[in-house]
Protein backbone atom coordinates (compact mmCIF):
# COMPACT_ATOMS: atom_id res chain seq x y z
CA UNK A 1 0.00 0.00 0.00
CA UNK A 2 3.40 2.23 -0.66
CA UNK A 3 2.11 6.11 -2.31
CA UNK A 4 2.71 5.72 -5.40
CA UNK A 5 2.97 9.45 -7.42
CA UNK A 6 1.57 11.87 -4.54
CA UNK A 7 -1.78 9.52 -4.03
CA UNK A 8 -2.80 9.27 -0.86
CA UNK A 9 -1.69 6.11 1.60
CA UNK A 10 -4.34 4.52 3.34
CA UNK A 11 -4.09 2.93 6.56
CA UNK A 12 -6.61 -0.55 7.77
CA UNK A 13 -7.92 -0.38 11.18
CA UNK A 14 -9.07 -3.40 12.11
CA UNK A 15 -10.72 -5.07 15.36
CA UNK A 16 -11.85 -8.50 15.53
CA UNK A 17 -14.46 -10.39 17.26
CA UNK A 18 -14.08 -13.98 17.84
CA UNK A 19 -16.99 -16.42 19.20
CA UNK A 20 -14.73 -19.05 20.84
CA UNK A 21 -17.11 -22.64 21.53
CA UNK A 22 -15.92 -23.54 25.48
CA UNK A 23 -15.31 -27.14 25.57
CA UNK A 24 -18.13 -28.00 28.11
CA UNK A 25 -20.18 -31.30 28.79
CA UNK A 26 -23.36 -29.51 28.75
CA UNK A 27 -24.78 -26.46 27.51
CA UNK A 28 -24.55 -22.77 29.23
CA UNK A 29 -27.78 -22.85 31.09
CA UNK A 30 -29.30 -25.94 30.85
CA UNK A 31 -28.35 -29.82 31.62
CA UNK A 32 -28.50 -30.83 27.92
CA UNK A 33 -25.29 -32.25 26.64
CA UNK A 34 -23.12 -30.51 23.88
CA UNK A 35 -21.85 -32.64 21.06
CA UNK A 36 -21.54 -32.17 17.23
CA UNK A 37 -22.89 -34.41 14.55
CA UNK A 38 -26.13 -35.36 17.03
CA UNK A 39 -29.26 -35.74 15.01
CA UNK A 40 -31.43 -32.55 14.25
CA UNK A 41 -33.03 -31.19 17.31
CA UNK A 42 -32.17 -34.00 19.55
CA UNK A 43 -30.37 -31.90 22.20
CA UNK A 44 -33.14 -29.71 23.64
CA UNK A 45 -34.94 -29.45 26.96
CA UNK A 46 -37.46 -26.90 28.01
CA UNK A 47 -34.93 -24.28 29.01
CA UNK A 48 -32.90 -24.56 25.55
CA UNK A 49 -36.64 -24.15 23.67
CA UNK A 50 -37.37 -21.23 25.86
CA UNK A 51 -40.69 -22.70 27.67
CA UNK A 52 -42.31 -20.79 29.20
CA UNK A 53 -41.35 -21.22 32.96
CA UNK A 54 -38.15 -22.56 32.45
CA UNK A 55 -35.08 -21.14 34.47
CA UNK A 56 -32.02 -21.25 33.24
CA UNK A 57 -28.84 -22.28 35.40
CA UNK A 58 -25.62 -21.70 34.69
CA UNK A 59 -22.90 -23.71 34.04
CA UNK A 60 -19.79 -24.04 36.37
CA UNK A 61 -17.44 -25.07 33.80
CA UNK A 62 -18.33 -22.57 31.43
CA UNK A 63 -17.61 -19.88 34.01
CA UNK A 64 -14.20 -21.48 34.90
CA UNK A 65 -12.97 -21.70 31.48
CA UNK A 66 -14.11 -17.95 31.13
CA UNK A 67 -12.23 -17.15 33.86
CA UNK A 68 -8.97 -19.03 32.66
CA UNK A 69 -8.87 -16.72 29.68
CA UNK A 70 -8.87 -13.75 31.23
CA UNK A 71 -6.29 -14.99 33.78
CA UNK A 72 -4.37 -16.31 30.80
CA UNK A 73 -5.01 -12.96 28.73
CA UNK A 74 -4.50 -10.88 31.75
CA UNK A 75 -7.58 -9.48 32.13
CA UNK A 76 -9.77 -7.18 34.52
CA UNK A 77 -12.02 -9.76 35.90
CA UNK A 78 -15.13 -8.50 37.05
CA UNK A 79 -15.86 -9.75 40.33
CA UNK A 80 -19.74 -8.92 40.01
CA UNK A 81 -20.82 -9.25 36.21
CA UNK A 82 -24.32 -9.82 34.94
CA UNK A 83 -26.04 -11.68 32.13
CA UNK A 84 -28.32 -9.24 29.50
CA UNK A 85 -30.67 -10.57 27.23
CA UNK A 86 -30.00 -9.04 24.02
CA UNK A 87 -33.58 -9.01 22.01
CA UNK A 88 -33.64 -9.63 18.44
CA UNK A 89 -35.72 -11.82 16.08
CA UNK A 90 -34.44 -14.77 14.34
CA UNK A 91 -35.87 -18.53 13.67
CA UNK A 92 -32.38 -19.58 15.34
CA UNK A 93 -33.15 -17.98 18.94
CA UNK A 94 -36.01 -19.71 20.36
CA UNK A 95 -36.43 -17.41 23.14
CA UNK A 96 -36.42 -14.07 21.36
CA UNK A 97 -32.97 -13.09 23.13
CA UNK A 98 -29.78 -14.20 23.50
CA UNK A 99 -28.09 -14.38 27.02
CA UNK A 100 -24.80 -12.91 26.86
CA UNK A 101 -22.91 -9.88 29.01
CA UNK A 102 -23.15 -6.28 28.22
CA UNK A 103 -22.20 -3.35 29.91
CA UNK A 104 -20.53 -5.58 32.86
CA UNK A 105 -18.57 -8.28 31.27
CA UNK A 106 -16.46 -10.64 33.42
CA UNK A 107 -13.21 -9.87 31.48
CA UNK A 108 -11.96 -6.20 30.25
CA UNK A 109 -8.60 -4.90 29.24
CA UNK A 110 -6.41 -7.90 28.46
CA UNK A 111 -4.23 -8.50 25.92
CA UNK A 112 -3.18 -11.52 23.75
CA UNK A 113 0.22 -11.77 22.72
CA UNK A 114 1.01 -12.56 18.90
CA UNK A 115 4.74 -13.67 17.42
CA UNK A 116 4.29 -11.74 13.93
CA UNK A 117 7.83 -12.81 12.04
CA UNK A 118 9.69 -13.47 15.05
CA UNK A 119 8.72 -10.47 16.81
CA UNK A 120 6.56 -10.24 19.66
CA UNK A 121 3.35 -8.07 19.73
CA UNK A 122 0.75 -7.56 22.04
CA UNK A 123 -2.81 -6.89 21.11
CA UNK A 124 -4.86 -5.21 23.26
CA UNK A 125 -8.21 -6.94 24.47
CA UNK A 126 -11.66 -4.61 24.74
CA UNK A 127 -13.78 -7.46 27.17
CA UNK A 128 -14.36 -11.35 26.51
CA UNK A 129 -17.94 -11.58 27.63
CA UNK A 130 -20.03 -14.64 28.38
CA UNK A 131 -22.95 -15.81 26.20
CA UNK A 132 -25.32 -18.47 24.44
CA UNK A 133 -24.76 -19.55 20.88
CA UNK A 134 -27.88 -19.70 18.40
CA UNK A 135 -28.99 -22.52 16.97
CA UNK A 136 -28.00 -23.68 13.24
CA UNK A 137 -30.34 -22.48 10.39
CA UNK A 138 -29.80 -24.84 7.40
CA UNK A 139 -31.46 -23.05 3.78
CA UNK A 140 -33.05 -24.83 1.14
CA UNK A 141 -34.83 -22.94 -1.36
CA UNK A 142 -37.95 -21.58 -0.19
CA UNK A 143 -37.44 -22.99 2.99
CA UNK A 144 -34.90 -22.61 6.32
CA UNK A 145 -34.76 -25.83 8.58
CA UNK A 146 -33.92 -24.80 12.33
CA UNK A 147 -31.62 -26.87 14.09
CA UNK A 148 -31.30 -26.08 18.10
CA UNK A 149 -28.41 -28.84 19.14
CA UNK A 150 -26.15 -25.93 19.07
CA UNK A 151 -28.62 -22.93 20.93
CA UNK A 152 -27.55 -22.73 24.74
CA UNK A 153 -24.19 -23.87 23.64
CA UNK A 154 -21.27 -21.50 26.07
CA UNK A 155 -19.08 -19.16 24.34
CA UNK A 156 -16.90 -16.46 25.31
CA UNK A 157 -16.69 -13.49 22.44
CA UNK A 158 -13.33 -12.26 22.52
CA UNK A 159 -13.12 -8.67 21.26
CA UNK A 160 -9.76 -6.86 20.50
CA UNK A 161 -9.21 -2.80 20.38
CA UNK A 162 -8.94 -1.65 16.96
CA UNK A 163 -5.37 -2.03 16.92
CA UNK A 164 -4.49 -4.29 13.95
CA UNK A 165 -3.21 -2.98 10.98
CA UNK A 166 -3.02 -5.29 8.47
CA UNK A 167 -4.82 -8.77 7.11
CA UNK A 168 -1.67 -9.99 7.91
CA UNK A 169 -1.74 -9.10 11.61
CA UNK A 170 -5.01 -10.17 12.12
CA UNK A 171 -4.40 -13.33 10.57
CA UNK A 172 -1.67 -13.46 13.48
CA UNK A 173 -4.03 -12.62 15.89
CA UNK A 174 -6.84 -15.35 15.35
CA UNK A 175 -4.12 -18.27 15.16
CA UNK A 176 -2.10 -16.66 18.21
CA UNK A 177 -5.94 -16.83 19.87
CA UNK A 178 -6.42 -20.42 18.42
CA UNK A 179 -3.26 -21.58 20.17
CA UNK A 180 -3.92 -19.92 23.23
CA UNK A 181 -7.66 -21.46 23.86
CA UNK A 182 -6.65 -24.70 22.80
CA UNK A 183 -3.32 -24.73 25.09
CA UNK A 184 -5.65 -23.85 28.07
CA UNK A 185 -7.90 -26.72 27.14
CA UNK A 186 -11.23 -24.00 27.14
CA UNK A 187 -12.11 -24.63 23.67
CA UNK A 188 -11.04 -27.64 21.53
CA UNK A 189 -10.28 -25.46 18.55
CA UNK A 190 -11.75 -27.56 15.75
CA UNK A 191 -12.60 -25.25 13.03
CA UNK A 192 -14.29 -27.48 11.22
CA UNK A 193 -16.33 -27.41 13.82
CA UNK A 194 -16.62 -23.74 13.94
CA UNK A 195 -15.28 -23.49 17.44
CA UNK A 196 -13.75 -20.36 16.27
CA UNK A 197 -15.89 -17.75 14.26
CA UNK A 198 -14.41 -14.59 13.31
CA UNK A 199 -16.76 -11.07 12.90
CA UNK A 200 -14.01 -7.94 11.68
CA UNK A 201 -14.65 -4.51 11.78
CA UNK A 202 -12.96 -2.62 9.10
CA UNK A 203 -12.22 0.67 8.18
CA UNK A 204 -9.16 2.72 6.35
CA UNK A 205 -8.29 6.13 7.42
CA UNK A 206 -5.31 8.56 5.12
CA UNK A 207 -1.97 7.36 7.05
CA UNK A 208 -1.19 9.86 9.44
CA UNK A 209 -4.86 10.95 10.44
CA UNK A 210 -6.11 10.42 14.05
CA UNK A 211 -9.69 9.70 13.47
CA UNK A 212 -10.96 6.50 12.23
CA UNK A 213 -12.59 5.60 8.65
CA UNK A 214 -16.42 4.84 8.70
CA UNK A 215 -16.41 1.05 9.81
CA UNK A 216 -18.02 -1.93 8.11
CA UNK A 217 -18.59 -5.46 9.74
CA UNK A 218 -17.66 -8.17 8.33
CA UNK A 219 -19.46 -11.24 9.47
CA UNK A 220 -19.82 -15.11 8.93
CA UNK A 221 -15.91 -15.02 8.51
CA UNK A 222 -16.30 -19.13 9.58
CA UNK A 223 -13.28 -20.37 7.90
CA UNK A 224 -9.74 -19.31 9.68
CA UNK A 225 -8.21 -19.19 5.92
CA UNK A 226 -11.05 -17.15 5.24
CA UNK A 227 -9.68 -14.33 8.01
CA UNK A 228 -6.82 -13.17 5.39
CA UNK A 229 -8.91 -13.04 2.35
CA UNK A 230 -12.13 -11.38 3.58
CA UNK A 231 -10.57 -8.53 5.57
CA UNK A 232 -8.24 -7.87 2.84
CA UNK A 233 -10.51 -8.00 0.11
CA UNK A 234 -12.46 -5.68 2.29
CA UNK A 235 -10.13 -3.11 2.67
CA UNK A 236 -9.38 -2.92 -0.83
CA UNK A 237 -12.77 -2.22 -1.61
CA UNK A 238 -12.90 0.49 0.49
CA UNK A 239 -9.79 2.33 -0.56
CA UNK A 240 -11.26 2.00 -3.96
CA UNK A 241 -14.53 3.50 -2.79
CA UNK A 242 -12.64 6.51 -1.17
CA UNK A 243 -10.59 6.97 -4.21
CA UNK A 244 -13.55 7.26 -6.53
CA UNK A 245 -14.35 9.87 -4.68
CA UNK A 246 -16.85 7.94 -2.51
CA UNK A 247 -18.13 7.35 0.98
CA UNK A 248 -17.74 4.23 3.16
CA UNK A 249 -21.11 3.49 4.19
CA UNK A 250 -21.52 2.20 7.95
CA UNK A 251 -22.91 -1.22 7.02
CA UNK A 252 -23.10 -4.99 8.11
CA UNK A 253 -21.66 -6.83 5.03
CA UNK A 254 -21.55 -10.90 4.54
CA UNK A 255 -18.34 -13.32 3.56
CA UNK A 256 -18.91 -15.13 1.09
CA UNK A 257 -15.98 -17.86 1.29
CA UNK A 258 -16.57 -19.57 -1.76
CA UNK A 259 -17.15 -16.46 -3.80
CA UNK A 260 -14.41 -14.74 -2.22
CA UNK A 261 -16.88 -11.73 -2.06
CA UNK A 262 -18.92 -9.93 0.67
CA UNK A 263 -22.42 -8.75 0.47
CA UNK A 264 -23.93 -6.02 2.22
CA UNK A 265 -26.82 -6.83 4.76
CA UNK A 266 -28.18 -3.23 4.31
CA UNK A 267 -32.02 -3.26 4.24
CA UNK A 268 -31.90 -6.65 6.80
CA UNK A 269 -31.72 -5.12 10.06
CA UNK A 270 -31.47 -1.40 9.89
CA UNK A 271 -29.86 0.35 13.18
CA UNK A 272 -29.74 -2.74 15.54
CA UNK A 273 -31.72 -1.68 18.79
CA UNK A 274 -30.98 -4.59 21.20
CA UNK A 275 -32.78 -3.88 23.89
CA UNK A 276 -30.51 -4.71 26.60
CA UNK A 277 -31.88 -5.30 29.78
CA UNK A 278 -30.55 -6.76 32.73
CA UNK A 279 -31.72 -10.83 32.69
CA UNK A 280 -34.20 -10.96 35.56
CA UNK A 281 -34.04 -15.05 35.82
CA UNK A 282 -29.93 -14.36 36.16
CA UNK A 283 -28.80 -12.72 39.69
CA UNK A 284 -24.95 -11.15 39.73
CA UNK A 285 -22.21 -13.63 38.75
CA UNK A 286 -19.39 -13.39 41.34
CA UNK A 287 -16.05 -14.78 40.99
CA UNK A 288 -14.31 -14.83 44.14
CA UNK A 289 -10.83 -14.47 44.89
CA UNK A 290 -10.84 -18.20 45.96
CA UNK A 291 -12.24 -19.24 42.64
CA UNK A 292 -9.42 -17.07 40.57
CA UNK A 293 -7.09 -18.50 42.86
CA UNK A 294 -7.94 -21.99 41.92
CA UNK A 295 -8.30 -21.34 38.22
CA UNK A 296 -4.73 -19.59 37.93
CA UNK A 297 -3.09 -22.72 39.54
CA UNK A 298 -4.61 -24.46 36.41
CA UNK A 299 -2.50 -21.88 34.04
CA UNK A 300 -0.05 -23.25 31.58
CA UNK A 301 2.77 -21.85 30.48
CA UNK A 302 1.39 -19.96 27.53
CA UNK A 303 1.89 -20.43 23.83
CA UNK A 304 3.80 -17.05 23.51
CA UNK A 305 5.80 -17.19 26.40
CA UNK A 306 6.81 -21.00 25.22
CA UNK A 307 7.70 -19.55 22.10
CA UNK A 308 9.97 -17.07 23.90
CA UNK A 309 11.80 -19.68 25.90
CA UNK A 310 12.11 -22.00 23.11
CA UNK A 311 14.04 -18.99 21.04
CA UNK A 312 15.98 -18.29 23.85
CA UNK A 313 16.84 -21.61 23.64
CA UNK A 314 18.63 -21.65 20.13
CA UNK A 315 15.81 -23.05 18.61
CA UNK A 316 15.12 -21.44 14.93
CA UNK A 317 12.50 -19.02 14.49
CA UNK A 318 10.55 -21.17 12.62
CA UNK A 319 10.80 -24.46 14.79
CA UNK A 320 9.79 -22.98 17.78
CA UNK A 321 6.85 -21.28 16.22
CA UNK A 322 5.73 -24.82 14.84
CA UNK A 323 6.23 -26.80 17.78
CA UNK A 324 4.27 -24.33 19.80
CA UNK A 325 1.13 -24.68 17.43
CA UNK A 326 0.33 -27.89 19.34
CA UNK A 327 0.70 -27.86 23.05
CA UNK A 328 1.51 -32.32 22.97
CA UNK A 329 4.11 -31.36 20.64
CA UNK A 330 5.97 -28.91 22.49
CA UNK A 331 5.34 -30.84 25.38
CA UNK A 332 7.03 -33.31 23.51
CA UNK A 333 10.01 -31.29 22.98
CA UNK A 334 10.43 -30.05 26.32
CA UNK A 335 10.96 -33.97 27.11
CA UNK A 336 13.11 -34.78 24.92
CA UNK A 337 15.31 -31.10 25.77
CA UNK A 338 14.78 -32.13 29.55
CA UNK A 339 16.95 -35.66 28.71
CA UNK A 340 19.44 -33.57 26.43
CA UNK A 341 19.66 -30.42 27.69
CA UNK A 342 22.30 -29.19 25.14
CA UNK A 343 20.69 -30.38 22.16
CA UNK A 344 17.60 -28.64 22.02
CA UNK A 345 18.19 -26.98 18.43
CA UNK A 346 19.03 -30.54 17.12
CA UNK A 347 16.19 -31.85 18.72
CA UNK A 348 13.74 -29.56 17.27
CA UNK A 349 15.62 -29.69 13.84
CA UNK A 350 14.93 -33.24 13.94
CA UNK A 351 10.92 -33.30 14.94
CA UNK A 352 10.28 -30.55 12.30
CA UNK A 353 12.59 -32.41 9.60
CA UNK A 354 11.89 -35.95 10.35
CA UNK A 355 9.62 -36.92 12.99
CA UNK A 356 7.16 -34.60 11.47
CA UNK A 357 7.22 -35.93 8.47
CA UNK A 358 7.11 -39.72 9.47
CA UNK A 359 3.84 -38.92 11.63
CA UNK A 360 2.25 -37.47 8.00
CA UNK A 361 -0.43 -35.37 9.80
CA UNK A 362 -0.87 -37.81 12.70
CA UNK A 363 -0.84 -36.67 16.56
CA UNK A 364 2.94 -36.43 18.05
CA UNK A 365 0.51 -38.43 20.76
CA UNK A 366 1.27 -41.75 17.86
CA UNK A 367 4.91 -41.15 17.34
CA UNK A 368 6.90 -44.07 16.92
CA UNK A 369 9.81 -42.37 18.27
CA UNK A 370 9.83 -41.49 22.31
CA UNK A 371 11.15 -38.01 23.55
CA UNK A 372 13.77 -39.47 25.45
CA UNK A 373 14.72 -41.94 22.34
CA UNK A 374 14.86 -39.04 20.05
CA UNK A 375 17.26 -36.77 22.65
CA UNK A 376 19.18 -39.44 22.44
CA UNK A 377 20.00 -39.45 18.53
CA UNK A 378 20.43 -35.57 18.89
CA UNK A 379 23.48 -35.74 21.95
CA UNK A 380 24.86 -39.04 19.66
CA UNK A 381 24.87 -36.12 16.85
CA UNK A 382 25.88 -33.37 18.58
CA UNK A 383 28.70 -35.11 20.64
CA UNK A 384 30.45 -36.50 17.31
CA UNK A 385 29.76 -39.77 17.66
CA UNK A 386 27.68 -40.58 14.70
CA UNK A 387 27.24 -37.69 11.40
CA UNK A 388 24.04 -36.37 10.65
CA UNK A 389 23.54 -38.10 7.50
CA UNK A 390 24.27 -41.54 9.62
CA UNK A 391 21.85 -40.07 11.71
CA UNK A 392 18.95 -40.50 9.38
CA UNK A 393 19.44 -44.11 8.72
CA UNK A 394 19.77 -44.65 12.87
CA UNK A 395 16.55 -43.01 12.86
CA UNK A 396 14.49 -44.69 10.73
CA UNK A 397 15.97 -48.44 12.04
CA UNK A 398 14.76 -46.10 15.69
CA UNK A 399 10.99 -45.66 14.12
CA UNK A 400 11.30 -49.42 12.75
CA UNK A 401 12.40 -51.54 15.75
CA UNK A 402 11.72 -48.65 18.39
CA UNK A 403 15.53 -49.39 19.52
CA UNK A 404 17.35 -46.61 21.41
CA UNK A 405 19.64 -44.73 18.98
CA UNK A 406 22.89 -45.13 21.36
CA UNK A 407 22.28 -49.36 20.90
CA UNK A 408 21.56 -49.20 17.02
CA UNK A 409 24.94 -46.62 16.68
CA UNK A 410 26.78 -49.55 18.63
CA UNK A 411 25.12 -52.59 17.22
CA UNK A 412 25.15 -51.58 13.46
CA UNK A 413 28.76 -50.02 14.18
CA UNK A 414 28.00 -46.57 13.00
CA UNK A 415 30.15 -45.09 15.22
CA UNK A 416 31.91 -42.14 13.36
CA UNK A 417 35.60 -42.15 13.17
CA UNK A 418 37.27 -39.90 14.18
CA UNK A 419 40.86 -40.82 14.66
CA UNK A 420 42.36 -39.09 12.76
CA UNK A 421 45.54 -41.60 11.52
CA UNK A 422 42.66 -44.00 10.76
CA UNK A 423 40.75 -41.53 8.47
CA UNK A 424 44.41 -41.04 7.12
CA UNK A 425 45.16 -44.59 6.58
CA UNK A 426 41.77 -44.96 4.58
CA UNK A 427 42.51 -42.07 2.45
CA UNK A 428 45.87 -43.04 1.42
CA UNK A 429 44.49 -46.66 0.27
CA UNK A 430 41.98 -44.66 -1.83
CA UNK A 431 44.90 -42.26 -3.18
CA UNK A 432 46.83 -45.52 -4.16
CA UNK A 433 44.02 -47.23 -5.89
CA UNK A 434 43.28 -44.24 -8.31
CA UNK A 435 47.07 -43.12 -9.16
CA UNK A 436 45.46 -41.49 -12.53
CA UNK A 437 42.98 -39.14 -10.76
CA UNK A 438 45.34 -38.42 -8.00
CA UNK A 439 47.83 -36.88 -11.22
CA UNK A 440 44.81 -35.17 -12.69
CA UNK A 441 44.34 -33.60 -9.41
CA UNK A 442 47.46 -32.75 -8.70
CA UNK A 443 47.39 -31.50 -12.77
CA UNK A 444 45.22 -28.64 -11.46
CA UNK A 445 41.93 -30.16 -11.76
CA UNK A 446 40.38 -29.39 -8.33
CA UNK A 447 37.18 -30.87 -9.15
CA UNK A 448 38.43 -33.85 -8.62
CA UNK A 449 38.71 -33.67 -4.86
CA UNK A 450 34.77 -34.70 -4.78
CA UNK A 451 35.87 -37.80 -5.65
CA UNK A 452 38.04 -38.66 -3.07
CA UNK A 453 36.17 -38.07 -0.44
CA UNK A 454 33.38 -39.63 -1.96
CA UNK A 455 35.49 -42.84 -2.52
CA UNK A 456 36.70 -42.11 1.37
CA UNK A 457 32.77 -41.74 2.93
CA UNK A 458 31.95 -44.72 0.72
CA UNK A 459 34.92 -46.89 1.72
CA UNK A 460 33.89 -45.83 5.45
CA UNK A 461 30.42 -46.18 5.34
CA UNK A 462 29.85 -42.74 6.15
CA UNK A 463 31.32 -42.89 9.14
CA UNK A 464 34.02 -40.35 8.64
CA UNK A 465 32.65 -36.69 9.29
CA UNK A 466 32.82 -34.89 5.88
CA UNK A 467 34.40 -32.49 7.08
CA UNK A 468 37.56 -34.65 8.30
CA UNK A 469 36.89 -36.42 5.24
CA UNK A 470 37.66 -33.74 3.20
CA UNK A 471 40.48 -31.87 4.78
CA UNK A 472 42.51 -35.20 5.45
CA UNK A 473 42.42 -35.71 1.45
CA UNK A 474 43.05 -32.40 0.46
CA UNK A 475 46.08 -32.55 3.05
CA UNK A 476 46.82 -36.14 1.38
CA UNK A 477 47.03 -35.10 -2.21
CA UNK A 478 48.66 -31.82 -1.81
CA UNK A 479 51.69 -33.72 -0.41
CA UNK A 480 51.66 -32.89 3.34
CA UNK B 1 -50.95 13.36 30.09
CA UNK B 2 -47.41 12.36 27.74
CA UNK B 3 -48.52 11.54 24.45
CA UNK B 4 -45.67 9.10 23.25
CA UNK B 5 -44.98 10.48 19.07
CA UNK B 6 -46.15 8.20 16.29
CA UNK B 7 -42.72 7.22 15.49
CA UNK B 8 -41.94 5.81 18.33
CA UNK B 9 -45.06 3.92 18.76
CA UNK B 10 -44.23 2.79 15.02
CA UNK B 11 -40.31 2.16 16.77
CA UNK B 12 -41.43 0.00 19.41
CA UNK B 13 -44.07 -1.84 17.54
CA UNK B 14 -41.46 -2.46 14.60
CA UNK B 15 -39.35 -4.05 17.03
CA UNK B 16 -41.94 -6.09 18.32
CA UNK B 17 -43.00 -7.50 15.35
CA UNK B 18 -46.57 -6.35 16.00
CA UNK B 19 -48.54 -4.85 13.07
CA UNK B 20 -50.51 -2.32 14.38
CA UNK B 21 -53.83 -0.05 12.28
CA UNK B 22 -53.99 3.92 12.79
CA UNK B 23 -56.59 3.30 15.80
CA UNK B 24 -54.40 1.47 17.92
CA UNK B 25 -51.35 3.46 17.54
CA UNK B 26 -53.46 6.77 18.45
CA UNK B 27 -54.51 5.12 21.53
CA UNK B 28 -51.17 3.40 22.33
CA UNK B 29 -49.85 6.62 22.63
CA UNK B 30 -51.85 7.82 25.23
CA UNK B 31 -51.63 4.41 27.09
CA UNK B 32 -47.79 3.80 27.12
CA UNK B 33 -47.29 7.81 27.69
CA UNK B 34 -49.47 7.15 30.67
CA UNK B 35 -46.95 3.89 31.92
CA UNK B 36 -43.70 5.65 30.83
CA UNK B 37 -45.19 8.57 33.12
CA UNK B 38 -46.19 6.60 35.84
CA UNK B 39 -42.55 4.34 36.14
CA UNK B 40 -40.87 8.31 35.84
CA UNK B 41 -42.27 8.52 39.37
CA UNK B 42 -39.36 6.83 40.44
CA UNK B 43 -37.07 9.48 39.20
CA UNK B 44 -38.20 10.84 42.43
CA UNK B 45 -36.75 9.00 44.73
CA UNK B 46 -32.86 9.51 46.28
CA UNK B 47 -31.13 7.12 45.40
CA UNK B 48 -27.76 8.77 45.72
CA UNK B 49 -25.35 6.13 47.24
CA UNK B 50 -27.30 3.38 46.90
CA UNK B 51 -25.98 0.69 44.54
CA UNK B 52 -27.75 -0.40 41.53
CA UNK B 53 -30.01 -3.78 41.89
CA UNK B 54 -30.99 -5.87 39.13
CA UNK B 55 -33.18 -8.48 41.70
CA UNK B 56 -35.36 -8.37 43.64
CA UNK B 57 -33.75 -10.62 45.98
CA UNK B 58 -30.28 -10.48 47.23
CA UNK B 59 -28.79 -13.18 46.09
CA UNK B 60 -26.14 -13.92 43.80
CA UNK B 61 -25.78 -16.66 40.47
CA UNK B 62 -25.65 -20.52 41.80
CA UNK B 63 -23.67 -22.72 39.56
CA UNK B 64 -24.63 -25.37 38.57
CA UNK B 65 -21.88 -28.47 37.62
CA UNK B 66 -21.35 -29.45 34.30
CA UNK B 67 -23.11 -32.62 34.31
CA UNK B 68 -25.70 -33.70 31.39
CA UNK B 69 -29.19 -34.38 32.19
CA UNK B 70 -32.07 -35.41 30.19
CA UNK B 71 -33.08 -34.63 26.77
CA UNK B 72 -36.21 -33.97 25.07
CA UNK B 73 -37.28 -36.80 22.07
CA UNK B 74 -36.89 -35.05 19.03
CA UNK B 75 -40.63 -35.56 18.42
CA UNK B 76 -41.78 -33.37 21.72
CA UNK B 77 -38.89 -31.17 21.18
CA UNK B 78 -40.43 -30.21 17.31
CA UNK B 79 -44.38 -31.43 18.96
CA UNK B 80 -45.25 -27.23 18.49
CA UNK B 81 -44.11 -26.62 14.87
CA UNK B 82 -46.30 -25.89 12.53
CA UNK B 83 -44.10 -27.89 10.13
CA UNK B 84 -41.47 -30.13 10.14
CA UNK B 85 -39.17 -31.83 7.86
CA UNK B 86 -35.72 -33.95 8.65
CA UNK B 87 -36.08 -33.04 12.37
CA UNK B 88 -35.97 -29.17 11.89
CA UNK B 89 -38.41 -26.59 12.31
CA UNK B 90 -39.45 -25.28 9.19
CA UNK B 91 -39.55 -21.83 8.97
CA UNK B 92 -39.33 -19.20 5.73
CA UNK B 93 -36.26 -18.95 4.30
CA UNK B 94 -34.28 -16.70 6.22
CA UNK B 95 -31.79 -15.32 3.36
CA UNK B 96 -33.29 -14.25 0.13
CA UNK B 97 -31.81 -16.01 -3.08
Amino acid sequence: MAAAGGRVTWEPVIGLEVHVQLATATKAFAPVPVAYGAPVNSLTDPIVLGMPGALPTFNRAALVAAVKLGLATRSQIRARSRFARKHYFYPDLPKGYQISQHDEPLCEHGAIDVWIAGARHTVALARIHLEEDAGKLNHDGPISRVDLNRAGVPLCEVVTEPVLRSAEQAFAYMKALHRLVRALGVCEGDLEKGHLRCDANVSVRKVGAAAFGTRVELKNINSFRFVKAAIEHEIARQIRVLEGGGQVERETRLWDGVAGISQSMRGKEEVADYRYLPDPDLPPLVVDAELLAAVQATLPELPADRLARLVAAGLAFDDADLLTSDAALADYLDAAVAAAPGSARTIATWIVNELLRELGGRPIADSPVAATALAELAAAIDDGTISGKLGKDVFAKMVATGDGARAIIEREGLRQITDPAAVRAMAEAIVAANPRQAEQYRAGKDSLLGFFVGQLMKASGGRVNPQLASDTMKALLAGA
Amino acid sequence: MKLLSRAEVDELAHLARLAIDDGTRERLRGELGAILEHVAMLGEVDTAGVEPMTHAVAMTLRLRDDVPGPTLPVEVATGGAAVVADGGFVVPAVIRE
